[in-house]
């Protein structure tokens, strides 16, 4: 087993350069707490410093794709992408038998393209929704490929073991040469994002609009396609097939809630997706049978979290906070209008206020306490009287709620 | 007993059991939150299983199941309404987070044990003959007993619901309004979906199963436009898939439900080339034969204005077509005894002037 070994290896040579050996490990979860000596490995070890650089590119292409994808409403195309690509390694490995990357990968990304270009035929061409158009393309595919991968183990082929790697992904196993290809693979795609950026952009948010001025939407539609299938390619040895598709949404997701500007949007999708790869894939490379595939994706989940809850502006915490906030405003409102009423008649006292709000007297209490400490009531000998403030305030709040300006009524 | 008998009433079942719920996936558009179900409930399948204490019981693993599968639809709807992320892009964040989870558990505490990671995604239908279980003195495989309930309460809830489940999928606001509570429907199928996925878990694997709750459905929704039938042949293309599958995969040696996904994603090109309904080249060649049925009558009027025959050259310019669009509509037009070819030209026969003249002047 390749994996087993880059593993080994890189274990092996870390007493060598002068750091302190790790002791074996017992408990399972353990591995989850990188140690110091373990994360400067990344920089001197040779197998970790392959696999950090591959995960960090299939992040930034990833996530440089992903937001386009996501914008446009295609993120799903991602999975279908991912998942038809496995019938395409098992095919090059049938057909070449060799099991050089970047041979398998080629494969892979011509079996998604193929499915992309079958899901459009179908859409084009039937009345099928395009959920179901996409499920049907993933599924056999899928399945398609599951049964060619067990043909080619059960034919007892000795060069056969690791083509498995590509289903959850297996960053150890990422040598320099990989790394090479990634380069290439994800700088192609990374250039010609760079060189139709503005046709993109306009593709994105109004397609309409990029038709009209003469743009060959179509054909653009399918650029961006073939490059998903590039970042797609790049994903295939370190997250696998099935969990790629959260290497093009989650970061693209996770980046949109932190800005509404695309170049601002891309430049935070590469990186959180460089710094999910890093993580996930760092953290797989350090313990035997560990599929990179989930730990990428959970390393992702926690940044999509993070932003989901705390993003400036529109994290859902401040958004909580700010309903709060105005439930407690317009509550306080009504009160104060409430009084304002009984006010008006001259018997402002916990009783009237309880039974014009139906509710009981020890909660008018507290709602009376709530507005003097605003300074809208202060007591009187016969209860409460609204203050100035409060009268200017309750004047302001029936003005505003007028829909026909009566204004000669409304002072009291 | 026989073992291949046992797989594949096994497969029959699966089949049948989805394809019943899987029609309503495909016609409410939730194909694709079906396939996020599937994959989450390994998550709840894990958690049950360390539950019981590392045995495989059915009962604890249906609960999980369907807890993982409604927790999927829950969080995907929750994060939807946020407003923060779209619908396609909610499952697509969803179902990957779980499932590694579930990949991850299996992983670390399950490798070599029974639950295995071939078995989430090949599953293991061939090993359907060795679970037995004991019932009333007889052995009966476990797998006849899961799918078999399963199907039975797919059947009857399809049949209980029919009414409803029609209704607020093809109109959910008149659903609404009538009183029909579309939302404890729409959990209520999610529930079934859930429970099926993990019945079938066990015999197709977790990603295969999206296999059989879309594509047969898909299939027959090309071949029909009325629901009856469209779940019949679902059911139909269903089995079909199944029993050719497990011929291929038996003289291939290959995984058996991944056999059985192909031969299904098969059936589904057959049915989008050829469906009488709208199959893309039965569509095709319908709409060849209209265009020569048109320039025929076309042709046969122009010349029934001409006291003379028409030199084809003549017609050619006139119409502008080129010389084999030209023969194959005047061939269409002599089947039709419309026109006869002389040396000078063509020359519309009695029934051409009558079938022209209708055509120009169509009675009052």
């Amino acid at each position: 087993m390749q994996c087993t070994k880059a593993v080994r290896a890189g274990r092996a040579r870390a007493p060598a350069r002068g750091h302190e050996q790790t002791p074996r490990r017992s408990h399972p979860l353990e591995p989850f707490f990188l140690t110091m000596s373990e994360l400067l490995l990344i920089f001197t070890d040779y197998t970790l410093r392959n696999v950090a650089l591959g995960s960090a590119m299939l992040g930034v292409v990833g996530g440089v794709l992903g937001a386009f994808a996501v914008l446009r409403r295609q993120s799903l195309l991602g999975d279908v992408l991912a998942h038809a690509a496995l019938p395409g390694i098992c095919l090059a490995f049938i057909l070449t038998g060799t099991k050089a990357p970047l041979v398998l990968l080629l494969g892979g990304g011509l079996a998604g393209w193929l499915a992309a270009w079958l899901v459009l035929a179908v859409l084009r061409h039937s009345r099928l929704p395009e959920d179901s158009a996409l499920g049907v393309m993933l599924s056999s595919f899928f399945g398609f490929g599951v049964a060619l991968l067990t043909f080619i183990q059960h034919s007892n082929n000795a060069s056969q073991a690791g083509l498995d790697q590509y289903i959850f992904g297996q960053a150890a196993t990422i040598v320099a040469s990989d790394v090479r290809n990634f380069m290439v693979l994800g700088g192609v795609a990374l250039l010609v994002v760079g060189l139709f950026y503005k046709e993109f952009k306009l593709l994105s948010f109004d397609p309409a609009y990029a038709h009209s001025l003469g743009l060959p939407v179509r054909g653009l539609n399918t650029l961006l396609t073939s490059l998903m299938v590039l970042a797609v390619m790049v994903g295939l040895q370190t997250v696998g097939v099935v969990l790629m598709a959260a290497m093009l949404i989650a970061p693209a997701a996770a980046a949109r809630q932190w800005t509404n500007r695309l170049e601002a949007m891309i430049g935070l999708s590469a990186l959180f997706g460089a710094m999910a790869g890093v993580s996930g894939a760092l953290i797989s490379a350090t313990r035997e049978n560990l599929p990179t595939g989930p730990l990428v994706v959970l390393s992702m989940s926690a940044i999509l979290l993070v932003s989901l809850f705390f993003a400036p502006l529109r994290g859902l915490v401040w958004d909580w906070a700010r309903t709060r906030q105005n439930r407690r405003r317009v509550r306080l409102e009504r009160l104060l209008l409430d009084a304002h009423v009984l006010h008006a008649h001259g018997t402002l006292t916990p009783q009237t206020l309880a039974e014009r709000r139906r509710e009981p007297v020890a909660v008018a209490l507290q709602n009376l306490e709530a507005l003097r400490s605003l300074g809208w009531v202060q007591e009187h000998p016969q209860g409460f009287i609204l203050t100035p403030t409060g009268e200017q305030k309750a004047h302001e709040l029936e003005q505003a709620m007028r829909v026909l300006p009566h204004r000669v009524e409304g002072s009291s | 007993m026989n073992a291949d008998l046992v797989i594949i009433l096994t497969a029959i079942l699966v089949s049948t059991a989805s394809a019943l719920v899987g029609s309503f996936l495909v016609l409410r558009r939730m194909a694709l939150l079906s396939d996020a179900i599937s994959h989450a409930v390994l998550p709840g399948i894990v958690l049950a299983y360390w539950l019981s204490g590392g045995e495989r019981a059915t009962v604890p693993a249906l609960l999980g199941a369907a807890a993982a599968g409604l927790v999927t639809v829950v969080l995907v709807e929750w994060l939807t309404r946020t407003g923060k992320v779209k619908n396609d892009a909610a499952i697509g964040i969803v179902f990957p987070a779980l499932f590694s989870l579930g990949v991850l558990a299996v992983s670390l505490f399950f490798r070599n044990v029974h639950l295995d990671m071939d078995a989430v995604l090949y599953g293991e239908i061939a090993y359907a003959p060795f679970n037995t279980l004991n019932l009333w003195g007889r052995e009966v495989p476990e797998s006849w007993l899961v799918m078999g309930s399963l199907t039975l309460l797919n059947l009857l809830f399809v049949l209980l619901f029919y009414k409803e489940l029609k209704l607020s999928t093809f109109d959910p606001g008149l659903a609404a309004a009538l009183g029909l509570a579309p939302g404890a429907l729409h959990y209520g199928l999610m529930t079934l979906v859930s429970f099926t996925s993990v019945g079938a878990f066990q015999s197709v694997g977790a990603i295969l199963i999206v296999a059989f709750l879309i594509i047969p459905p898909a299939t027959a929704y090309l071949l029909t436009r009325r629901l009856p039938v469209m779940i019949a042949l679902a059911v139909g293309v269903g089995v079909v898939s199944s029993l050719a599958g497990y011929a291929l995969a038996i003289w291939l040696d290959a995984s058996i439900a991944g056999m059985m996904a192909t031969v299904a994603g098969l059936c589904f090109t057959l049915a989008f080339l050829f469906s009488p309904v709208e199959g893309y080249l039965t569509a095709r060649l319908r709409r060849e034969r209209q265009r020569l049925e048109v320039a025929a009558r076309l042709l046969v009027a122009h010349l029934a204005h001409h006291d003379q025959p028409v030199p084809e050259g003549e017609v050619l310019e006139e119409f502008g077509w080129n010389p084999r669009f030209l023969k194959q509509v005047r061939e269409k037009a002599r089947q039709a005894g419309w026109l006869e070819v002389v040396r000078e030209g063509l020359r519309p026969t009695a029934r051409g002037l009558a079938m022209s003249s209708a055509l120009l002047e169509p009675d009052p």
